[in-house]
């Protein structure tokens, strides 16, 4: 089966300083996949590399296509969906209109209006809001409409920084359950950075962990979750 | 008292014109956090064009499309050369690119149609049935064919994809590319349309103000106290201002201080808003956590 993606030799610079070093990994097509790591590891710097909002160098295929050197937009119009750190929702704008701007890529209207509905059913909260500025969610119902939002494009692959930030337990196990879904039921493939490793392990399929900018290990997440370091260093156990 | 009522209405009539300019002067305030010191420059230079075509023969309306539409380019133009390559520059350097253009334009307009003083015809009948005792069918006319531009870029930006693009690029550039908005190419709309607005308002003052390089400097004067005083991040803010500030400058001119000293209005309140309310009436207080 061919890649989805395939990073080789991918180096990440912020200015002068280097981020990630000579970072290999690939994505299967309708897999989920995590990266893990500790702060600064460069978690975040492998999406934003993905998406060319950072300097990179090495090379980057997505569906056998090089992305090096492309705008974000461009990378975005090939069928990457990015919900990035921070949500970046648009906080002035109504949960509808966010919705809206997710597809503005897409020509097909009608099929527009039925996945906007389709979301709504996803997360209902955000159907009884959707009028609402974006500025006025919780933080949880932000989180929801940017997944949303990210899946108005019909991504081929959706890149999620830490869905799990600074979000209550009870919503964080809500949002896998429906990421997982997500996954299953439209075959979306996830590549998901996440701190919280235990949780990133029962949702994805294979694993990756950086160490300050290096591919330290890689592997089936059952594999992963089961190596003694992994689970001294990031699981706690 | 209908002297009065004339100096509200020829208040109020310019003062479409100045949120107009406001208007021009918040959009590309909004998408890059700049004020645009070329743009009455960028009007005048417009209306010089619309004076060219006119004269050789063109019908006004014919003409001021066509005008409103070059200046539209224009202004595509000059953010795609001029500007996009200091995007990323600081805020010093973008001022002095500003004050370039301005110099640039203004020169460029006396060296092409030369620095005598000309008349701008009014596409409103002087007796027509628009005029009454109180208001000229010209201010009367200008007030409305502003109202239908503001209306336009209302309609504009509510309801459709590309002006809500426009707002997303505007409030969160990043976010914004990740949805596939192509931001620069945002930001040169906002310059078209900005252009655009200013060529109105340029053709609807001239009849009054008459036609030479200097016309705008005024009215962006005007323009920017009204912006300020709507608060320069309200678009509906931008045109309240111009209403306020064109009423005041008139009753101020008339009742309280002379013709004479009517500019300085517009200079007094531009010092007085920024030291006594910097946000202006409508603008937002922002907050940062540092």
């Amino acid at each position: 089966m061919s890649k989805l993606l395939e990073a080789r030799k991918l180096c990440a610079y912020y200015g002068a300083t280097q981020v990630l070093f000579d970072v290999d990994f690939s994505l299967e097509p309708g897999q989920i996949t995590a990266i893990l790591g500790a702060n600064g590891a460069g978690k975040t710097t492998t999406l934003r590399a993905i998406c060319q909002m950072v300097r990179t160098s090495g090379s980057l295929e997505f569906n056998g296509q090089q992305i090096t050197g492309k705008s974000t937009e461009g990378v975005v119009r090939l069928g990457v969906a990015h919900v990035p750190d921070g949500r970046g929702t648009f906080t002035a704008l109504s949960v509808e209109d966010n919705l809206r701007l997710g597809a503005y890529v897409r020509g097909d209207k009608h099929q527009v209006a039925e996945d906007m509905e389709k979301a709504y059913k996803r997360f209902p909260r955000l159907a009884e809001r959707r009028h609402q500025q974006a500025g006025t969610l919780s933080g949880g119902e932000q989180q929801m409409l940017a997944i949303s939002r990210a899946l108005m494009l019909r991504p081929k692959l959706l890149l999620l920084d830490e869905p799990s930030f600074g979000l209550a337990p009870l919503i964080v196990a809500e949002i896998f359950r429906i990421m997982r879904r997500i996954n299953e039921e439209d075959g979306v493939s996830m590549l998901v950075v996440e701190q919280n490793a235990s949780l990133a392990l029962d949702l994805a399929h294979h694993a990756y962990l950086l160490e300050t900018g290096v591919v330290a290990l890689s592997g089936p997440a059952e594999d992963i979750k089961r190596d003694e370091s992994v689970r001294r260093a990031y699981l706690g156990y | 008292m209908d002297a009065f009522l004339h100096q509200i209405f020829s208040g109020l009539a310019n003062g479409c014109i100045y949120g107009s300019v406001a208007l021009a002067l918040v959009m590309i305030y909004q998408a890059t956090h700049h004020i645009n010191f070329a743009q009455g420059e960028m009007a005048t230079f417009s209306t010089f064009i619309a004076w060219a075509l006119i004269n050789s023969g063109w019908p006004y309306w014919a003409a001021f499309f066509a005008t409103v539409a070059i200046s539209f380019l224009a202004g595509v133009l000059v953010q795609r050369i001029i500007l996009r390559p200091v995007e990323k520059a600081p805020v010093l350097t973008n001022v002095i690119v500003f004050i370039g253009l301005l110099v640039i334009f203004n020169s460029l307009a006396g060296w092409i149609f030369e620095h005598t003083i000309k008349s701008f015809p009014s596409p409103f009948a002087q007796k027509g049935m628009l005029a009454t005792s109180i208001f000229s069918a010209h201010e009367l006319g200008s007030a409305l064919v502003m109202l239908c531009v503001l209306a336009a870029l209302y309609a504009f930006f509510k309801f459709t994809p590309v002006g809500l693009a426009m707002r997303a690029a505007a409030q969160n550039p990043e976010s914004a590319r990740l949805v596939g908005i192509r931001v620069s190419w945002m930001l040169a709309m906002g310059w078209g349309l900005a252009a655009a607005i200013g060529s109105v308002a340029g053709m609807m003052v001239a009849p009054v103000v008459y036609l030479d390089p200097n016309m705008m400097g005024g009215i962006l004067l005007y323009g920017f106290a009204a912006a300020l005083l709507g608060g320069i991040d309200n678009p509906g803010g931008a045109v309240l201002g111009g209403f306020i500030v064109g009423v005041l400058e008139n009753l101020l001119g008339a009742y309280v201080i002379g013709t004479e000293l009517k500019l300085s209005v517009a200079l007094v309140m531009i010092v007085g808003i920024l030291t006594l309310k910097p946000n202006g009436l409508f603008g937002k207080h922002v907050v940062t956590r540092v």
